[in-house]
Formats: C-alpha cells, structure tokens, sequence
C-alpha cells in the first residue's frame, strides 16, 4: 500500500516534470507594446522569409502565389506535413490573429490555442528574427487575398502525432541562437540575419540528426533530399567554389556559372532572393563565403 | 559427325550471347541519341546566355553587337523544335542519363505553356541585349525565371 502510494507520488512528479518541460511557450503581450508594422517593408520580409513557397497552393505562379491557401506536402522520415492556410482568412487562415500571435508562431513555434507546431515549420530558424520585420510582416500578411480552403491535417503517425512530446523536441533543439558567433563585418552579419533567420536555408541546406533536429556542427553542408534520391548541395566554401558574385547573380537569376539553372524547389528560393535588393543578395553570398570550410 | 554437332552448338552459343549483349546495349543506350540532341539544345542556350551573363555579371565589357549576335543565337536556339528528340518513356524513370521527369509526359502537363514562357522572356531579350548594358540586365532576369519554370516541375534534382 505504501510502495503503491510512493508509485503514484513518483508518477505524478514525473508528469509534472514532463508537463512542465513540454509546456508550449509564448512571450509576453508586454514585449510588443509600440510596436507598429509597416505593409511595404513587410513585403521584403515575406520575400526573405520564403513565406510563398511553402504556403501557395501547389502549382501557384504569379499572383496566384499571394493566395496563401496552403496544401503544399512536405515528405519527412515522420510522416508528410502540409502547410496550411495562412491568408486572412478568419474562420481557416490567420485572419483572427493578432501580432502577438504571429510572433509566438514564427519564433516559438505555439499556436494562439498553445499547441505546439511541428518544425517542418522552421520556427527553429525564425526564432532570430526581428520583432520589428515580425510586425512588418503582418502587417503585410494581413493585405493579402483570402482563402477559404481548409488546412490539410498532417498524415503523422504515432507517436508523432502527439504534439506535447514536441516539447521535447525544443528542448533539445531550440534557443541556440546564431551559428556563426562572430561576423567579421556588418555584410556577413546581414548575410547572417538572412541565411540563418529569415531565408531559414539551414532547414534544407543542413543534415538532421535521426529525430530531425539540425546537426549544427555540420551547417550548410548539405543532406538528403526527403523522398528523393538528390541531396541538398553542400554550401560550405570547401565545396562551394563560387565566387561571392556567382552566388549572389545566381540568387538573383537562377544561373549557375555554368549557365545551368536553378531548378526543384531553389527554384522557387529564387523567385524570393530576386526580389530582394542587391545589397541583400551580396550579403548572403559574403556569408557563405565566411563559413568555415567543411 | 560429332565434331560438327559441337561446332554447330558452339556457333549457336556465340550468336546467343552476341545477340544478348546487343539487346543488353540497346536497352541501356535507349533514346541515348534523342536525350544527347535534346541536351545538345541546352548547351546551345548555356553557351549563348554565357557571353550575356558575363556581361550583365561585369565580368566581360559590354559589347552591344556581341550581345545582339548571342541573343539572336538563343532565339534561334530556342526555335529549334524537335518534338522526336521528347519521345515518351525517354524519362528519368524509365532510362539512363537523363533527368528529365516522367511529368513532362503527363495528361495534365504544362510544358507546352512553360516553353511558349521562355519564347516570349527570350524575344524580349534579343529585343534588348544590343540596346545597352541596363536593358540586358533587366531582361535577362526573366529568362533565367523562365528556364527555372521547367527545371522546377520536370528536371529532377542531382
């Protein structure tokens, strides 16, 4: 009876260990407070963040890519992810949403009710961005055409699909920070913000450790593609003989050295990396060049 | 008697096995000759856009007569048409040496409508490429958006 009731004891603070570790987090309304967006800045947000390429529809071009009505499937060792509705939509998108709401998204990876999102959203990268690009941000989502198709339920199986443990998973693999600790100038620290935050390239770009978290020690050094037999290049300067303009003209036309061109989903990174302005492209290309060789 | 049985035999073999390694090296060579005239036409394209690269790069001066000479390549290039060279089951999942995707080849393929795309980014070019170095800069953005358009859907990756 004693032994039972120390079981239940234990079991208990075991919960709370867990409940505790697992529990989603979010920021404080506090943290935003004066905070305003701007729509126009917001566009260039939305063209470094790559917000289009996964929330379209797939097979979007053109203006169709601003309805961001999501059903793209994204294929993993833990099932297949779809990217949802993020239009304005209030009853299916993100039309009831506040900033706040959308700075937990992005950069905790919590939804408004407190559940926990999966990283196939790459709030693991996000989590350096910038309130105020946030705030541009939705102020710019929030102009965008409505939607009013469904989000598509992931096809995760157990014991993916219970959220909760992904509590777990941030604790193993959120709250890093930068990878490159130290920028030797403004450029690469503005190619830094790009790569690494914004244009989450890490996401495709690094090999991932068998729970699907970014091997750091191994940034930008390339990994399978999931679901096909190609791999995701290696960026690193060991690798990548480009120079700096190379990687900056093929980030604004999709052409290799070589006059190849872009092609699979990069081609789709282009269409974002052109809009952007030259500065920002030749600053990604300086930080490519700034990493380490692998 | 005998030894001409086995002659006969020996004979019989060789032709067999000759005749396999032929079938054997015809499967494996499939469409070769129509993936290599195909791929010959890109090069074509990756030849002329180079010289215009170069020179929307700053790696090679602007040379106006040069560059209306490699844009009117790549529309000439462009023109080609050669259905045959795009027989159905030259794909990637069916042949070697190519990555072209079987979705080029699907009821509900666009490719029809990605080409005509990349005509009219390439008339657009030859238009500007010999005005000045600012009108090829700006049109030449479209064309590399144009080869990603079929390169994205239809090419698999490496």
């Amino acid at each position: 009876m004693k032994l039972l009731r120390i079981g239940a004891v234990l079991a208990l603070a075991g919960l709370a260990v867990f409940w505790l570790l697992t529990r989603p987090e979010r920021l404080a309304q506090g943290g935003l407070e004066g905070v305003a967006g701007d729509a126009q800045r917001g566009a260039l947000v939305f063209a470094a963040a790559g917000c289009a390429s996964c929330h379209a529809a797939p097979g979007a071009e053109g203006e169709t890519k601003l309805v961001l009505a999501g059903g793209e499937g994204f294929a993993s060792p833990f099932g297949t992810f779809y990217a949802p509705n993020i239009s304005p939509s209030p009853e299916h998108g993100i039309g009831g949403w506040s900033l706040l709401d959308l700075v937990n998204a992005m950069m905790h990876g919590t939804s408004p009710e407190g559940q926990h999102y999966y990283p196939a959203f790459p709030f693991v990268s996000y989590a350096n961005a910038e309130l105020g690009d946030i705030a541009d941000l939705y102020a710019y989502l929030i102009t965008l055409p409505v939607s009013d198709t469904p989000s598509r339920a992931h096809d995760v199986g157990f014991p993916f699909n219970i959220r909760r443990g992904l509590g777990m998973w941030k604790q193993l693999n959120t709250g890093k920070g930068w990878v490159m600790t130290d920028p030797a100038d403004d450029q690469i620290a503005r190619g830094r913000y790009l790569v690494e935050a914004l244009g989450h390239c890490g996401e495709c770009h690094t090999p991932r450790d068998a729970l699907g978290g970014l091997q750091r020690d191994k940034w930008l050094s390339g990994g399978p593609i999931p679901g096909s037999k190609g791999r995701f290049p290696d960026l690193t300067p060991g690798t990548l003989k480009w120079s700096a303009e190379d990687i900056a003209y093929y980030l604004e036309t999709g052409f290799t050295p070589d006059y190849d061109s872009a092609g699979g989903a990069m081609a789709d990174v282009i269409q974002n990396t052109a809009q952007l302005p030259p500065e920002d492209r030749a600053a990604i290309a300086a930080y490519l060049k700034a990493l380490p060789a692998n | 008697m005998f030894a001409k049985t086995k002659t006969a035999i020996a004979a019989a073999t060789l032709c067999a096995v000759g005749g396999l390694a032929l079938a054997g090296s015809h499967a494996q060579g499939e469409f070769a000759r129509e993936i290599k005239a195909r791929q010959a036409q890109m090069t074509l394209y990756a030849f002329n856009l180079g010289i215009l690269g170069a020179m929307a790069k700053g790696e090679a001066e602007y040379d106006a007569e040069a560059a209306a000479q490699a844009a009117n390549n790549l529309a000439a290039a462009k023109s080609i048409w050669m259905p045959t060279a795009w027989p159905a089951g030259s794909d990637n999942a069916s042949v070697e040496g190519t990555r072209a995707l079987p979705a080029i080849w699907a009821a509900d393929s666009d490719i029809g409508a990605k080409s005509q795309a990349m005509g009219e980014a390439v008339a657009a070019l030859q238009a500007a490429a010999g005005t000045d170095l600012e009108a090829l800069r700006g049109a030449i953005g479209p064309v590399g958006a144009s080869c990603g358009g079929c390169h994205k859907p239809f090419r698999a990756e490496e």
